[in-house]
């Protein structure tokens, strides 16, 4: 907390729920967004194009014309290596958008701008605060997942109707990395942990979590580790949906795991936001 | 932009020696050396990227693609790709110094105005600065190319080669990619480097050979700098070597030095009193 010239003047008391004050907070990064989304457009639209056609469409055509002559099955799981790959993308490149939303800018406004003690500053208190932020980052995966599936629908990666439902699909894979992500990124006083998550967990989970090819093939030991991450059941749960594959048990699980580490996830940042933030 | 006119500015006109030229441009080196000692984390962790896309590549996608072609010899998956990713390695190396820092370093750090407040000159950062990134971008390359030996996927002696290959990736993108920055006025004008980057990663044959383009997009990508550094490594790795590849190693070279000279010329004129 900034030292202010109120200091002598008793805080508004931490309640144990968010109030709607929390539309103010999430008004301000949605503010802040109009500004900026321009910017945003190259990682939400020009990133999942060029992907979906150069591992889709390019390294598609190699899988499936080797899986053709050599199993004599249409493509991968069924399906064309686009088919079998795009969600795999979606769950994948929502991943990193999650984690960086709520890394970067959740230190900027604990350390850097101040944004969280001016809001603190205000009727608001710190779990209004924490909701308002993980709302806004809750839409801006709503926007970056819906316009991926209008690319992927263009590319005719999507085979069923059911392919609408892997927008919240791929939201809940979001938040079950941005929540805990948040509760972490508070607690830090420096960013090089950052960098860290992005090369040691992010990466690895996007390049070995099924996103590209079955997790069958890795070597029994890994398949043990990549069944835990929760990209795993991100992308298996999109996939499921855009190949309408969605009404089995498995799914249910991969669902309730998403779920499970989300509700964990804002449990703790609502501990770790009050412990950095309440006077 | 420094208020102080003295002897050092006109020390700086007498032009120095090659030798004590390199000697003052490895002041640079070292001071960027210093600053990582305390950030080695993100020096060390950079490695990890392409090694890990190759061991993905290796376990997962190569028994989906299956064997491919590579100048009238027929190669494993990730024999095709792994001197694709030591090109793109040697690429990332490069142009993260050259790039964000750089951009950091003029206009937010002011770095350089207090560099130019000693003997050195604006050329010995240029010099400087691209002969780091080079360090960077090579050191990345021998532990790649040392992970490459350990898993059996160098084709041919010739592929000791591949690390003055990588190493002339490396200055053609330290060069274009500082002489880029120096026109650069905002963070986002940044984004274009990675606007500029990603498609060259994804479609410049690291992943798969042109063959799978139409004509005209095959003859395009020829000409991008990473296709380029693609096919020489990837000719000296598998072994089908020959005097073409030479015409590789003048265009690296040629935009190495285009790139070295623009920047000593706009690092002049931006910081220059």
């Amino acid at each position: 907390m900034v030292p202010s010239i109120f200091a002598g003047l008793p805080a508004a008391p931490e309640r144990r729920r968010a109030t709607p004050l929390w539309r103010r907070a999430f008004a301000y990064w949605c503010f802040q967004f109009a500004r900026t989304w321009r910017s945003t457009l190259t990682a939400s639209v020009v990133y999942p194009t060029l992907y979906l056609a150069a591992l889709g469409v390019g390294l598609g055509s190699l899988v499936d014309r080797h899986l053709g002559a050599t199993s004599g099955s249409a493509g991968l799981d069924g399906v064309t290596y686009l088919r079998y790959v795009a969600p795999g993308i979606l769950a994948g490149s929502v991943m990193q958008i999650a984690v960086n939303e709520s890394t970067y800018p959740v230190m900027a406004a604990t350390k850097w701008v101040h944004t969280y003690d001016a809001m603190l500053a205000t009727p608001l208190r710190v779990l209004d605060v924490l909701a308002g932020h993980v709302g806004f980052v809750l839409l801006r995966l709503v926007v970056t997942s819906a316009t991926f599936c209008a690319i992927a629908a263009g590319f005719g990666a999507l085979v069923s109707p059911e392919a609408v439902l892997a927008v919240p699909a791929a939201v809940l894979t979001g938040l079950a990395f941005a929540a805990p992500v948040m509760a972490f990124a508070v607690t830090q006083e420096r960013d090089s942990g950052f960098s860290v998550i992005h090369r040691l967990f992010v990466v690895p989970l996007f390049l070995f979590s099924g996103s590209f090819f079955p997790i069958s093939q890795l070597p029994g030991f890994l398949q043990a580790v990549a069944v835990v991450t929760p990209l795993y059941h991100g992308v298996a749960l999109c996939r499921a949906c855009t190949l309408g594959r969605l009404w089995t048990l498995a799914s249910l699980g991969h669902a309730a795991y998403l779920v499970a580490l989300a509700t964990a996830g804002w449990a703790a940042a609502r501990v770790t936001f009050r412990r950095r933030l309440a006077p | 932009m420094s208020t102080v006119t003295g002897p050092a500015s006109t020390a700086r006109r007498a032009g120095p020696s090659a030798p004590a030229r390199l000697r003052r441009a490895l002041h640079i080196v070292e001071r960027n050396f210093q600053v990582y000692r305390r950030g080695w984390i993100y020096f060390v962790s950079g490695f990890l990227e392409p090694f890990f896309y190759l061991l993905s590549i290796g376990v997962g996608l190569s028994h989906l693609v299956g064997d491919v072609r590579v100048g009238g010899q027929v190669v494993s998956y990730t024999l095709f790709v792994a001197p694709g990713l030591l090109a793109s390695s040697a690429m990332n190396g490069a142009i993260f110094d050259t790039t964000y820092n750089l951009f950091f370093k003029l206009k937010v750090a002011h770095t350089y105005d207090a560099v130019l407040a000693t003997p050195l000159g604006t050329a010995d950062v240029a010099l400087g600065e691209i002969g780091w990134a080079l360090a960077r971008g090579m050191t990345y390359a021998v532990a790649f190319l040392g992970v490459m030996a350990a898993l059996g996927l160098v084709g041919s002696p010739w592929a000791i080669l591949c690390l003055p290959g990588a190493a002339l990736v490396s200055l053609a993108f330290a060069a274009t990619g500082m002489a880029a920055t120096s026109y650069m006025t905002s963070w986002q004008d940044l984004d274009g480097v990675f606007l500029a980057m990603l498609p060259m990663f994804l479609f410049s044959g690291t992943f798969y050979p042109l063959t799978v383009y139409p004509g005209a997009i095959a003859e395009l990508v020829r000409i991008t700098p990473l296709y380029q550094g693609v096919a020489l490594l990837r000719a000296l790795d598998t072994g089908t070597v020959s005097w073409s590849l030479l015409w590789h190693v003048a265009y690296l070279a040629a935009l190495g030095g285009v790139g070295a000279v623009v920047t000593a010329r706009r690092l002049r004129r931006l910081l220059a009193p």
